[in-house]
C-alpha cells in the first residue's frame, strides 16, 4: 500500500543523505521525495511517498524518528492530508492534435506555459492521481518530456503540525 | 579564554571527564597532538593500528560504562577506524571518535589523505558531525557525548578539519545541551508497566530473556531482584551474559544458536517471554516462524525500532530498562499475596526447566591426552579472580567462553556480539586494562583472530598493560571449519592455518612472556604461570583440532531442533 509521509528535519549538512541512505540501507522503497525549507528557520520538510505493509510502515516511521536530525514524522495515510503535485509536460501539438491538447488542458484546469509550432508545454497541478489521468490522455498524442515534482502533503483543518 | 580548535576539543574531553584516549597521530591531527603536550589530565595510549585503537576505546567503554574516545587522522587513519566503529554500533557502545580532516577549503578536491569519512560511516554511527567553524567545536563535542551515552548508546564521529583546529575562538563549554529533534523516551509508561506485571502474574511458564541493554543500562541489580522475587527463569544473550549471575539457580545460561538446551526448550515452551534490552537477533530466535509458538511477548527497550522489528510483540514498553524494571518491582511488591500464589503455581514449570537442565547440560568429553578447549575455559574460571574481565574474539573460542566460563557480574565479558569482529579481543582487553590497571584482564582468542591485531602486543608492553592473552590454538579457523564439517561435506576450503606460529618466540620478540601447554596436565600450570607474571603474557594451548561447539541450532532451524551430538 502507498503511504505519504512528511518528515520535518533540521536543515543540517547531509540530512537528505541520512534519510535517503536509511531507505536504501534497510530496503525500503521511495516512490517520490521532495524537500524544501519551511517557514521556520533551520527546518526543512520532506514529503516521501513510499510503499509497504503496516509492519514496514511502522519500521519506516520509527527508523526515521531515530535519526538525530529528524524533528517529527507525520503519516498521512489515514486520509488526514491533502496531497498536491505539479507536472511540466512537453507534448507534441501539430495540426489537428493542437486543439485536442487544448481541450484536455482546459478540462484539467492546467496551463500552457510555452508554445512552439510543433509543441505545447503544459503545467498541471493537482492530486497525483489527477496528474496520472492527464498524462494518460496526453500520452497518445506524443509525450516528448515529463517532469514531476513528487507529491507534497499538508494536514487538513485549522491546526498546524505543532497542534 | 581564547584558544585554538585543537585545544578546545581537548578541553571538551577534560570537561567530559575523559581520562584516557586511544589515538594515532598524522598530518591532519598534528595540531591536536601538539596541544596534547600541554594537557596532563588525559592519558594518551598509542596503539599500533587505528582499528585496534577504536576497539580499545570500545573495550574501555564496555568495562567502565563511560564514553570511550578514539582519535585518528584523515584518510587511511579514518578508514581504519571503520570496523571498530561498526563493532561499537552493532553492540550500542557509547564512543566518540575524533577524526582529522583536510582543511575545509580542500574538502571535495581529492586532497592528500582526504576521505569522506562522514559518508563512509553514516550507516554505522549513531550520528556524526563535520565541524566547519571553530566557534562550533565546543557545542558539537557536548552534543556528541550527549548523543553517544543517552538513549540507546552508540558511536558518534566528529570530523575536525585542520584549519578549524588551527583557528582561534573563545572556549566556553555549554552547561546543558538541548537538541529539539533528539529526546529519547527513558521513562516507561506506568500503565504499560502495570499491564506487564498483571500479564506476568497470570503466566505459568514465564521466561526473562535478557540482552545487552541490561548491561548497558546498569540494570543488573533490578533484573536480578525481579527474577528472584518471582522465581522466573532467566536466559541471556551473548551480550547479556553477566547481567544475571549464572551461578543462580534460576539461570538458564545463554540461548540461541549455541545456547543451552534448557534455555532453548524454555523459550519454545514458554507462555510469556519478557524481553529486556534484547532485540530478537536471528542467532537468538532461529527460524522466526516457529519461534516461541506458545508465548505472549512483553518487550522492554529504550529503542522503539527494536520493538516489533523481528517478532510480534503483545505488550511494548519503551523506556530505560532500569526505570521500567524498578517500576515493575514496585508493582510486584504491592501485591504480596498474588505474588505468593504465582510463585507457588510455578512449581511444574520449575520442574520442567530442571528436567531439561539435567537431560542435556552443557558439557564435553574430557581427554587425558589432548587438551579440550572447554577444559581450558573452566580452568580459567577456577583460577582467575572473581572480578576478572574477559575479552574474546569471534568464533569457537568465543562460544566456549560463553558456555563454560560462567559470568556472574555485569561488564566482565567484552565480546563483539552483533558485528562478530575477529581481532576484537586483544585490543578490547587493552582498553579495559587501561581503565582498570589492577584488575585481571584476560583476552581469550583463537589462533585466527589473535593474528588480526597481534601488533598490539607492543602497545601492551610499552604501556605496562598486563593483559593475559589466551590462545586456543587448533590451527584452524575453527567455526568456519565446523560449518564445513557439518554442512559442506568436510571440504575444508581455506580454513586450515597451515603455518604453525611459535607464539612463545613472538611474545619474546615483543618483550613479553609466553607459556605453552600441549597436554591436559600442563593447563593448570601454564595458567598459574601466566597469572603470576606482572606484565602481559601469551598462554598458548594446543587444543583438540576438530572439537566442535555444541549444542547447535543449524542456521534456519527452530530452537528446539538442536544438534546435541554430532
Amino acid at each position: 500500500m502507498q503511504h505519504t509521509i512528511s518528515v520535518l528535519v533540521e536543515n543540517e549538512f547531509g540530512v537528505l543523505t541520512r534519510v535517503a541512505s536509511l531507505f536504501s540501507g534497510r530496503g525500503f522503497n521511495i516512490d517520490s521525495l521532495s524537500v524544501a525549507p519551511t517557514n521556520e528557520e533551520g527546518m526543512s520538510r520532506m514529503t516521501i511517498v513510499t510503499r509497504g505493509d503496516d509492519n514496514i510502515l511502522e519500521q519506516i516511521t520509527k527508523q526515521l524518528n531515530k535519526l538525530i536530525d529528524v524533528i517529527k514524522v507525520i503519516d498521512f495515510t489515514d486520509g488526514s492530508g491533502i496531497e498536491r503535485e505539479m507536472a511540466l509536460v512537453k507534448v507534441t501539438a501539430e495540426d489537428e492534435s493542437r486543439a485536442e491538447v487544448l481541450r484536455i488542458v482546459d478540462i484539467f484546469r492546467a496551463k500552457i506555459i510555452d508554445v512552439t509550432p510543433k509543441s505545447y508545454t503544459i503545467e498541471a497541478t493537482g492530486n497525483p492521481l489527477k496528474i496520472d489521468a492527464i498524462l494518460d490522455l496526453l500520452r497518445p498524442l506524443g509525450l516528448k518530456e515529463l517532469v514531476r515534482t513528487g507529491a507534497v502533503s499538508i494536514g487538513r483543518g485549522a491546526k498546524g503540525w505543532k497542534g | 579564554m581564547k584558544m585554538n580548535g585543537a585545544r578546545i576539543m581537548l578541553e571538551c574531553l577534560k570537561q567530559e571527564g575523559v581520562d584516557t584516549v586511544f589515538g594515532y597521530p598524522g598530518g591532519t591531527v598534528i595540531n591536536i597532538y601538539d596541544e596534547l603536550f600541554n594537557v596532563k589530565e588525559i592519558r594518551h595510549i598509542l596503539p599500533r593500528h587505528e582499528q585496534a585503537g577504536t576497539h580499545a576505546a570500545d573495550g574501555y567503554a564496555r568495562a567502565t560504562g563511560k564514553v570511550g574516545v578514539a582519535i585518528a587522522t584523515s584518510g587511511p587513519g579514518a578508514t581504519n577506524t571503520v570496523t571498530g566503529i561498526a563493532t561499537a554500533y552493532m553492540d550500542s557502545i557509547p564512543m566518540v571518535i575524533v577524526t582529522g580532516q583536510v582543511p575545509t577549503a580542500l574538502i571535495g578536491n581529492d586532497a592528500f589523505q582526504e576521505v569522506d569519512i562522514i559518508g563512509i560511516t553514516r550507516s554505522c554511527t549513531k550520528h556524526s558531525f563535520l565541524v566547519r567553524d571553530v566557534k562550533d567545536v565546543a557545542t558539537i563535542m557536548k552534543k556528541a557525548f550527549y548523543i553517544a551515552r543517552t538513549g540507546r548508546p552508540g558511536p558518534v564521529l566528529v570530523d575536525l578539519p585542520k584549519d578549524v583546529q588551527i583557528a582561534q575562538a573563545e572556549f566556553v563549554y555549554p552547561e546543558t545541551v538541548e537538541i529539539r529533534s533528539y529526546k529519547p523516551n527513558l521513562e516507561g509508561h506506568p500503565r504499560q508497566v502495570e499491564k506487564a506485571v498483571a500479564m506476568l502474574l497470570e503466566s505459568r511458564r514465564p521466561v526473562l530473556y535478557v540482552g545487552g541493554g541490561v548491561v548497558l543500562g546498569n540494570a543488573s541489580d533490578e533484573l536480578t531482584s525481579l527474577a528472584r522475587k518471582l522465581t522466573i527463569p532467566v536466559t541471556t544473550t551473548l551480550m547479556g551474559l553477566g547481567s544475571f549471575p549464572e551461578s543462580d539457580v534460576h539461570s538458564l545460561g545463554m540461548l540461541g544458536m549455541h545456547g543451552s538446551y534448557c534455555a532453548n526448550m524454555a523459550m519454545t515452551h514458554s507462555d510469556l517471554i519478557v524481553a529486556v534490552g534484547a532485540r530478537f537477533d536471528d542467532r537468538v530466535t532461529g527460524k522466526i516462524a516457529t519461534f516461541a509458538p506458545h508465548a505472549k511477548i512483553i518487550h522492554i527497550d529504550v529503542d522503539p525500532t527494536s520493538i516489533k522489528k523481528n517478532v510480534r510483540v503483545d505488550l511494548p514498553i519503551v523506556g530505560d530498562v532500569k526505570d521500567v524494571l524498578s517500576k515493575m518491582i514496585k508493582q510486584v511488591d504491592k501485591q504480596k499475596e498474588k505474588v505468593a500464589g504465582f510463585v507457588a503455581a510455578l512449581g511444574p514449570w520449575h520442574e520442567d526447566v530442571a528436567g531439561w537442565k539435567i537431560k542435556h547440560p552443557i558439557g564435553y568429553k574430557q581427554s587425558t591426552t589432548i587438551i579440550k578447549p572447554q577444559f581450558v575455559i573452566q580452568k580459567l574460571r577456577e583460577l582467575s579472580d572473581d572480578d576478572a574481565i574477559i575479552a574474546t574474539d569471534v568464533g569457537q573460542h568465543q562460544m566456549w567462553t560463553a558456555q563454560f566460563f560462567q559470568f556472574n557480574k555485569p561488564r566482565t565479558l567484552l565480546s563483539s556480539g552483533g558485528l562478530g569482529t575477529m581481532g576484537y579481543g586483544l585490543p578490547a582487553a587493552m582498553g579495559a586494562q587501561a581503565a582498570f590497571p589492577d584488575r585481571q584482564v584476560i583476552a581469550i582468542c583463537g589462533d585466527g583472530g589473535v593474528q588480526m591485531n597481534i601488533q598490539e602486543m607492543a602497545t601492551l608492553v610499552q604501556n605496562r598493560l598486563p593483559v593475559k592473552i589466551v590462545i586456543l590454538n587448533n590451527n584452524f579457523l575453527g567455526m568456519v571449519r565446523q560449518w564445513q564439517e557439518l554442512f559442506f561435506d568436510k571440504r575444508y576450503s581455506q580454513t586450515c592455518m597451515e603455518l604453525p606460529i611459535d607464539y612463545i618466540k613472538l611474545a619474546d620478540a615483543y618483550g613479553a612472556k609466553g607459556f605453552l601447554a600441549s597436554k591436559p596436565d600442563d593447563v593448570e600450570k601454564v595458567i598459574k604461570q601466566g597469572f603470576a607474571e606482572k606484565g602481559p603474557v601469551i598462554m598458548e594451548f594446543k587444543i583438540a583440532r576438530e572439537e566442535k561447539v555444541l549444542p547447535m541450532v543449524p542456521a534456519g532451524a527452530s530452537l528446539n531442533e538442536m544438534v546435541l551430538n554430532a
